[in-house]
């Protein structure tokens, strides 16, 4: 197998004393797309200009294409010029004093090529990128979404193999945004390159990354598929963290219970059970279970597995329903496709499927690990 | 004991600290990397050189005997240790004259200027933003007149008009038409002292005012005023508060600056042995006893500390209150109903005083064939343009045929352009450092540093520059009568601003512009060229104008500095007004306010051009 294209290994950046970014290893295959996906402040950016050389990392090391650009251990330092990797700011960064086309030729220039041949590919990258009419314009003449343009059309002249890209979209306006997801997309398709981006928007996460990271006050929690961190997250942050409505967490303790496919454990609440499929795991431990609110359903009689509540808020929206449900002094969300008929205080039943109920230890906050087979 | 460790347990001590070198080193090479770390370490050897290392010079000078003190005492033995300047400042029978008349004479003259500078200053401003008073425009652009043009103008123009025949030299303008003979008090001193710099100070007022009620929200005193208040009690009760903290700061600003003003009382105060410490520390120095000169500058530079830094301490904590609007807000103009036209007229009668006034004087001394006679047969072009003739002024010829003064003045406007060009540069080299070393200690070594000289009055400035440059030090020649130690004595002296304003546009030019070049594969010097420098150069422009101006008028900064090959517009202006030949020092007067109004405009202009924020 070739080398990663990118590969970080136990990165570590401390500013003064914060740890911005701890102990943070990852590798990336050609073509894949990686979210960096968590809250503000969480050490995102931090890692992205450590991976451009924008910044020094405090400790671990740093491949690019095989090469070694930044070694804490071997004193190397690879300054970001010598990295050919293309960055997109957030705020575009785009010089005030330069026209679209001066903009774009700067890198062009930068490695000597002839002014003929620079011409010409800023001519075909500005077609590209739709953007011919605004060759002679200033930067602050034109709109955010044309800024953006000009933001990728100046990092894809110089055709690097690895994009990186620092929230991209979060300057545009909901509808713009979808767009140019669809297009930032497009480009990687087209183009293959390595991609690194950076978003706290988790759909926008979801729906762009091959592979996407959880990063949580600099410690990378999770990486994963999206379908893999939405289905399976390591830990409660993850579970917590992904997802809209959040995922239902409930307190309560491990049991034995029977059912049609033997004994499996069970959670255990002070007046309800709920079979899970996990098994081997020591009766009357403290744990989380979660389930997503789309995966809990609305029955009409108890049966295997439901649990009575209350209805306490119904809040349509579009094709959507999101349901607040009471359930002793417990909260839950449940999110149902289909048009309902409920209306506060009505008394229903919800099914809590086996195969959704995830368990947390409680102490640790990590998943419990699943029998194989499942999923 | 597993394998593994005991192979580490055999290995010598040093192999472990070897690589541990090996690592520090290899940090240390990574830190290098960093442009901003290297131009920060330039940075700062070229401030501990213009700035620590003349002071510490300057110390140590005020503690060793010199050459020139055998005439003061038998016991000097040069080049040797001793409290002896120390003492003859502070504890000896001179302490009177040298030390505590001159202090007293300097804070008094000080304090009378802030406070009149202060009162008309403040009281402008308030008329120009806040009331209906007709011209508003034309009479807030001709405010700052005054104070472009150099301080020590208006002392000449006073003499012009008030001097008397008592006190050696000839009468001006006033005993010309009465006949009448002033008073020494009217003609040099306090009272002339503090008139004509008040009426060169009062514009700095005003536009630290002007710039505060205009970022007041009008709406806190339209509400006072709903609320049934009368306008004096507004006025009293909200408006001033809220811009005391500037009232303070072009107070305390006011004063350290007339602490370190020499031309203005070195023409009104010497002839009647009026000293002010400024005066003291420049004869103290030219009669070659220019420790005690230097201790003189400590004092003065102690009190102009003290007092900035107080002002900052208070700027500091009132801040946040000028500040409560924000900008933008309609400002209602409070109508000044019948008293209109007399404050038009009182406003026209000061420009007149301070503007029109000085210059009339100035500009016919120029034409006036004898010092003394203004009258109109006698009126000439002879010191403009006359050849040199045995019969005046000891045969020199008009100024604009003088290759003396045609020297002068190119050596001013070359001091003017290089100092500002390097202080600018060096300003944006700063906010670069600055800026990009955010939270550093580094950083912050170069800011404070470059603040240091704005602590530092200009007369003692200079004084400091005379005691390194006058020797050699190491391997560098005495720069003393150099044009270059003119130029860095320039440069260094205005880097607290021209730092200030590369800071500034740093800041407002942001990391990532620079970052997105990087990764594209710029070198430093290039993004230098192409892009930090373009970008900051809108913001340097007029504050390059401002140091063009501000060393183009310079007097007390470099009058110990200069020889005559390196003279300047203004030293000459010096020197002939102490020979007495005033037509000569009020031409060149003319030529200097010329240039500087010129700058001026060139300045408005620019700034008027430059969009806002781009
Ligand atoms: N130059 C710096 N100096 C000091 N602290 C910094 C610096 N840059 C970042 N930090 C700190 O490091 C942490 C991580 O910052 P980072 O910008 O990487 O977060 P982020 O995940 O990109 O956040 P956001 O989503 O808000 O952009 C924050 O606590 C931040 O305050
Ligand atoms: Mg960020």
């Amino acid at each position: 197998m070739a080398a990663p294209i990118i590969e970080v290994r136990n990165l570590t950046k401390v500013f003064g004393t914060v740890v911005a970014v701890d102990n943070v290893s990852f590798s990336m295959e050609e073509k894949d797309f990686l979210v960096l996906l968590g809250p503000s402040g969480c050490g995102k950016t931090t890692v992205l200009r450590m991976i451009a050389g924008l910044e020094i990392p405090t400790a671990g090391e740093i491949y690019l294409k095989g090469r070694l650009v930044y070694s804490d251990e071997k004193g190397i330092f690879v300054p970001a010029r010598e990295r050919e990797v293309g960055l997109v700011f957030q705020s575009y960064a785009l010089w005030p004093h330069m026209t679209v086309s001066e903009n774009i030729a700067f890198g062009l220039k930068v490695k000597g090529m002839k002014a003929a041949a620079i011409e010409e590919k800023t001519a075909a990258i500005t077609a590209y990128m739709q953007l011919d009419g605004l060759r002679n314009r200033y930067p602050q003449e034109m709109s955010g979404g044309q800024q953006q343009r000009v933001a990728l059309a100046r990092m894809l002249v110089s055709q690097p193999d690895i994009f990186l890209m620092d929230e991209p979209l979060s300057n545009l306006d909901a509808k713009l945004r979808l767009e140019m997801r669809a297009e930032i997309k497009n480009l990687h398709i087209q183009t293959g390159a390595t991609t690194v981006y950076v978003t706290h928007d988790q759909v926008e996460g979801q729906t762009m990354a091959s592979q996407v990271a959880v990063i949580n006050n600099g410690i990378l929690e999770q990486l994963s598929s999206p379908k893999t961190i939405y289905k399976r997250p390591a830990n409660l942050f993850v579970a917590d963290f992904i997802g809209s409505p959040a995922i239902n967490l409930i307190e309560g303790a491990t049991g034995a219970i029977d059912t049609e496919e033997g004994t499996t454990v069970s959670l255990e609440r002070d007046f309800w059970k709920a079979a899970t499929l996990y098994k081997n795991i020591q009766s009357g431990r403290d744990i989380i279970a979660a389930i997503r609110p789309e995966n809990i359903a609305v029955v009409p009689e108890e049966g295997f597995n439901t649990i009575p509540a209350t209805v306490k808020t119904v809040l349509p929206s579009g094709s959507e329903t999101v349901l607040r449900v009471n359930q002793g002094d417990l909260t839950l969300s449940v999110l149902m496709t289909r048009e309902v008929e409920l209306f506060p205080g009505q008394h229903i039943n919800l099914y809590l499927p086996p195969e959704h109920l995830l368990l947390f230890d409680k102490a640790t906050g990590q998943l419990l690990n699943l029998p194989e087979k499942t999923n | 004991m597993p394998p593994s460790a005991a192979r580490y347990a055999l290995t010598p001590a040093l192999g472990i600290r070897k690589r541990r070198d090996i690592k520090m080193f290899s940090r240390a090479k990574t830190y290098f990397r960093k442009p901003h770390i290297v131009i920060s370490l330039i940075l700062l050897v070229i401030l501990l050189f213009i700035v620590i290392v003349p002071f510490g010079k300057m110390v140590k000078d005020s503690f060793v005997w010199q050459f020139a003190d055998a005439r003061l005492s038998r016991n000097s033995h040069p080049g040797e240790l001793t409290l002896f300047h120390w003492k003859r400042v502070f504890a000896g029978p001179l302490t009177q004259n040298i030390l505590i008349r001159p202090l007293y004479n300097s804070i008094s003259t000080s304090l009378g200027v802030s406070v009149f500078a202060m009162v008309i200053g403040a009281f402008l401003a308030w008329l120009v933003a806040r009331t209906d008073l007709p011209f508003k425009k034309i009479v807030a652009s001709v405010a700052v007149l005054p104070y472009v043009i150099p301080s020590y103008i208006h002392a000449l123009a006073w003499l012009n008009l008030f001097k008397n025949d008592r006190i050696g030299g000839v009468a001006g303008v006033f005993q010309y038409l009465t006949g009448i003979s002033p008073p020494d008090w009217l003609s040099y001193g306090y009272l002339p002292i503090v008139a004509t710099l008040s009426l060169h100070y009062f514009p700095f007022t005003f536009l630290l005012v002007s710039a505060a009620l205009s970022s007041i929200d009008s709406r806190l005193e339209e509400s006072g005023e709903i609320l049934g208040a009368s306008r004096t009690y507004i006025l009293r009760r909200i408006t001033f508060p809220l811009i005391l903290p500037a009232l303070l700061s072009s107070f305390i600003l006011t004063f350290s600056r007339v602490l370190g003003t020499f031309g203005t009382p070195y023409f009104l105060g010497t002839p009647v042995r009026y000293y002010t410490l400024s005066t003291q520390i420049y004869s103290n120095i030219i009669n070659r006893i220019p420790s005690v000169g230097y201790i003189l500058a400590f004092v003065l530079i102690a009190i102009s500390s003290t007092v900035i830094f107080v002002n900052q301490r208070m700027i500091g904590k009132g801040k946040s209150f000028v500040t409560i609007g924000g900008k933008g807000f309609r400002i209602k103009d409070m109508p000044l109903g019948s008293l209109r036209y007399p404050f038009l007229i009182a406003i026209i009668a000061l420009f007149c005083a301070a503007v029109v006034l000085p210059f009339t004087l100035i500009l016919w001394q120029t034409f006036t064939l004898y010092p003394d006679d203004y009258s109109i047969r006698h009126l000439t072009l002879l010191f403009w343009t006359g050849h040199a003739n045995t019969a005046f002024a000891e045969g020199e010829a008009g100024i604009l045929r003088n290759p003396a003064i045609i020297g002068a003045a190119w050596n001013s406007i070359k001091l003017a352009l290089t100092a500002s060009l390097l202080a600018g540069l060096l300003g944006i080299f700063i906010g670069y450092a600055v800026v990009k070393g955010r939270n550093t200690r580094l950083a912050f070594s170069v800011e404070q540093l470059s603040f240091l000289p704005y602590l530092v009055p200009g007369i003692a400035f200079g004084a400091l520059y005379l005691a390194l440059f006058s020797h050699r030090i190491g391997p560098l020649p005495a720069l003393y009568g150099t044009f270059f130690l003119i130029v860095l004595v320039c440069v260094a002296k205005n880097l607290p601003f021209t730092g200030r304003a590369g800071i500034t546009s740093m800041l407002q030019i942001g990391n990532e512009l620079e970052e997105a070049a990087e990764t594209l594969g710029a070198r430093w010097s290039m993004r230098f060229r192409k892009i930090i420098l373009p970008l900051s150069l809108q913001g340097a422009i007029s504050g390059f104008i401002l140091v063009f101006i501000t060393v183009m008028r310079e007097l007390s900064l470099i009058i110990l500095l200069v020889t005559p090959e390196t003279r300047t517009l203004t030293t000459m202006t010096f020197r002939y007004q102490e020979q007495g030949y005033t037509q000569f020092s009020s031409a060149i007067s003319v030529l200097i306010i010329f240039i500087v109004v010129c700058g001026e405009a060139v300045s408005k202009k620019l700034e008027k051009r430059s969009p806002a924020n781009r």
